[in-house]
């Protein structure tokens, strides 16, 4: 290692004495003291949590403690399994994040190309900027603005629906339509942010190419489906194999702000890993059934991840994770 | 970014005609979608209680009233008290967070580091398996005692993985042969990094910076999880989520302006909160923005 020249003398001379293992230690001391704090947060708030899964193989009851409550192997997830929750569960976290994904991901190939069409700069600038905004409030904010369009007493929906003679909607209590809000909210929160990616490839897209399709009479619909669209494949497709990897991962703060703490009408559609997990902890209290959904969540997604991983080696080497 | 159109044009076709007008209409639609709703948010709050009543929310205020305002002030200290919480959490929790991540990405960044693959997966393997909420709550409750504790929001936000990474894609543009000389004059890595690589990468702390701050600004969760209603002074987004959901507070701020209960605007009241409570980031935000489409275009690259 190169590193050796700013060392002092007892230092050589240590290294001369012992092995290879002590004389890295020593090389690289300092850089792993700058390492030590971020080490100890991971240990403390990603690691230390973890032997907590135990907890999906016990009884858990407050008297007894992790240690003394009774050990019941896999009942837990029996349990899951058989009052199907694990498949509901499963079902529509999967279910959502795939829309989210796919729609998600259409929808921003398709701004960042119209961006790129617009030659006003102060009107892109400024329709930027709109676009980011719904990416940069709060969750909570989310769900009051949902309420503001959406209220069945007062929401501008049922009073736009009221203006044109229909009937109103009773929306917070119809499992049916929330599929769709939920995905407009997703969308409409995560399009303008997330379009700057394509919009980014696109402006790396070399001019001549463009400039030698219009000498050759390439309409603007050619340019775009033969030469922008193919552009864009790798940059989308390792993006889809990435989100795929967290496609088991919800986005909790979205649900439970759009559907709200206890609206149990509209779990059936409604309903997602973490928000079931956050509800067994905080209201049912029965933090051994959510220590199992948590369980089965990780080592699946594990799964997933790794699959996601090899499939994008396969794709594009360069971009794999590990 | 915008050279490509004085090569061009000589020639308009139709084609480029209609995907012009089409991309105006389609861009303007989804940008007035993006600012409606808060528009939406801001009349409700400008709204006399009786006329929503009556004609429901809506962009316009039919009938002006800064009533709900007013309640919100009643007890300024609550949202004045809320206002100092979060941003003592912002300011604490962006420069210590700042610190920590930039000096652990220069250091898993340096090529004769040798511990920095171990040490990356270490912190990336955190993003593939976790024990899940119920043992985090656990954790933080009762082993760590930060029930009705700041700490409990401030210290879990310090550091993620995707900003590591995202400021060790930034620092690798930093020649390593700089660091090489400076340790030829005797420089400790501390002092590298501190003296030397800082200074060189401040767009890139500005860029992390934002997005730790913007975490702590908007952070609810960990509020929510671990700081009860009862306490007086909670982080904005909670304070926020607590006016939004619970009638309690209302029947309290009720108590404490001396407006009767079924006086109190209680739907502008939850606009006029959120105006508040959002709406100096909101225009805060146009001015940094660029730092924001930076972190996303250098993390969409992996590290």
């Amino acid at each position: 290692m190169q590193t050796s020249i700013a060392q002092s003398e007892p230092e050589r001379k240590l290294q001369r004495m012992s092995g290879g293992k002590l004389k890295r230690f020593l090389n690289n001391r300092t850089l792993l003291l700058m390492c030590l704090p971020a080490i100890a947060f991971f240990v403390i708030f990603a690691y230390l949590p973890m032997p907590g899964l135990y907890l999906a193989f016990i009884n858990y009851n407050y008297s007894d403690g992790i240690f003394k409550s009774p050990f019941v192997a896999f009942d837990n997830f029996r349990f899951l399994v058989i009052n199907g929750d694990l498949w509901r569960l499963s079902f529509n976290t999967v279910a959502y994040n795939l829309v989210f994904i796919v729609l998600g991901n259409v929808l921003q190939i398709f701004v960042a190309i119209l961006l790129n069409e617009i030659r006003r700069k102060w009107f892109k600038k400024v329709t930027q900027t709109l676009m980011f905004l719904p990416h940069f409030i709060s969750a909570v904010l989310i769900g009051l603005i949902a309420y503001n369009i959406l209220s069945y007493d007062y929401g501008i929906l049922n009073t736009m629906l009221e203006s044109f003679g229909m009937e109103p909607v009773k929306t917070y209590s119809d499992p049916k339509i929330w599929p769709f809000i939920i995905v407009l909210t997703f969308l409409w929160q995560s399009t303008g942010y997330g379009s700057i990616i394509y919009f980014a490839a696109i402006m790396g897209l070399d001019n001549e190419i463009i400039e030698a399709s219009e000498i050759d009479g390439a309409n603007a619909f050619q340019r775009i489906i033969y030469i922008v669209l193919p552009w864009l494949k790798p940059t989308f497709i390792i993006l889809m194999l990435f989100s795929l990897g967290g496609i088991l991962k919800g986005n909790f703060g979205l649900f439970f702000n759009l559907v709200g703490a206890n609206n149990t009408a509209l779990y059936p559609t409604t309903d997602i890993i973490e928000t079931y997990v956050f509800r067994s902890l905080m209201t049912n209290f029965n933090f051994s059934i959510g220590s199992a959904v948590s369980l089965y969540q990780s080592v699946f997604g594990f799964v997933v991840v790794l699959t996601a991983n090899w499939l994008v080696r396969k794709a594009s080497p360069e971009n794999s994770l590990f | 970014m915008e050279n490509r159109e004085d090569s061009r044009s000589i020639r308009t076709d139709v084609s480029g005609t209609i995907v012009k007008l089409f991309g105006y209409l389609f861009i303007s639609f989804f940008a007035l979608c993006c600012l409606l709703p808060f528009l939406l948010v801001l009349g409700t709050s400008l709204t006399a209680e009786g006329a929503i009543k009556k004609y429901g929310f809506n962009f316009w205020p039919r009938e002006f009233s800064t009533f709900a305002y007013k309640i919100v002030f009643e007890n300024p200290d609550l949202i004045i008290g809320s206002y100092f919480v979060t941003m003592g959490i912002t300011l604490a929790g962006t420069a210590l967070g700042l610190f920590l991540v930039a000096m652990t990405g220069y250091a898993l960044q340096r090529p004769d580091f040798g511990y920095r693959n171990g040490i990356s997966f270490f912190i990336y393997f955190t993003t593939l398996f976790s024990g899940g909420l119920v043992p985090f709550y656990l954790l933080m409750t009762q082993y760590l005692s930060l029930k009705d504790n700041y700490l409990a929001v401030l210290l879990p936000g310090l550091l993620s993985p995707f900003l590591i990474i995202m400021m060790k894609s930034f620092v690798r543009s930093i020649p390593h042969a700089i660091t090489e000389s400076a340790k030829i004059d005797g420089a400790g890595d501390f002092t590298i990094f501190l003296k030397l690589i800082l200074p060189m990468t401040t767009p890139a702390l500005a860029t992390i910076g934002l997005f730790i701050a913007l975490g702590y600004w908007n952070e609810w969760y960990n509020s929510m999880l671990f700081l009860s209603p009862d306490m007086k002074y909670r982080p904005l987004q909670l304070f926020l989520y607590n006016v939004v959901t619970s009638a309690d507070f209302i029947r309290n701020s009720s108590a404490a302006s001396n407006v009767q209960l079924r006086d109190m605007p209680l739907e502008s009241m939850k606009m006029a909160t959120a105006v508040v409570a959002t709406g100096p980031v909101i225009l805060f935000y146009p001015f940094v923005q660029r730092y924001f489409i930076k972190g996303i275009t250098v993390g969409a690259v992996k590290g």
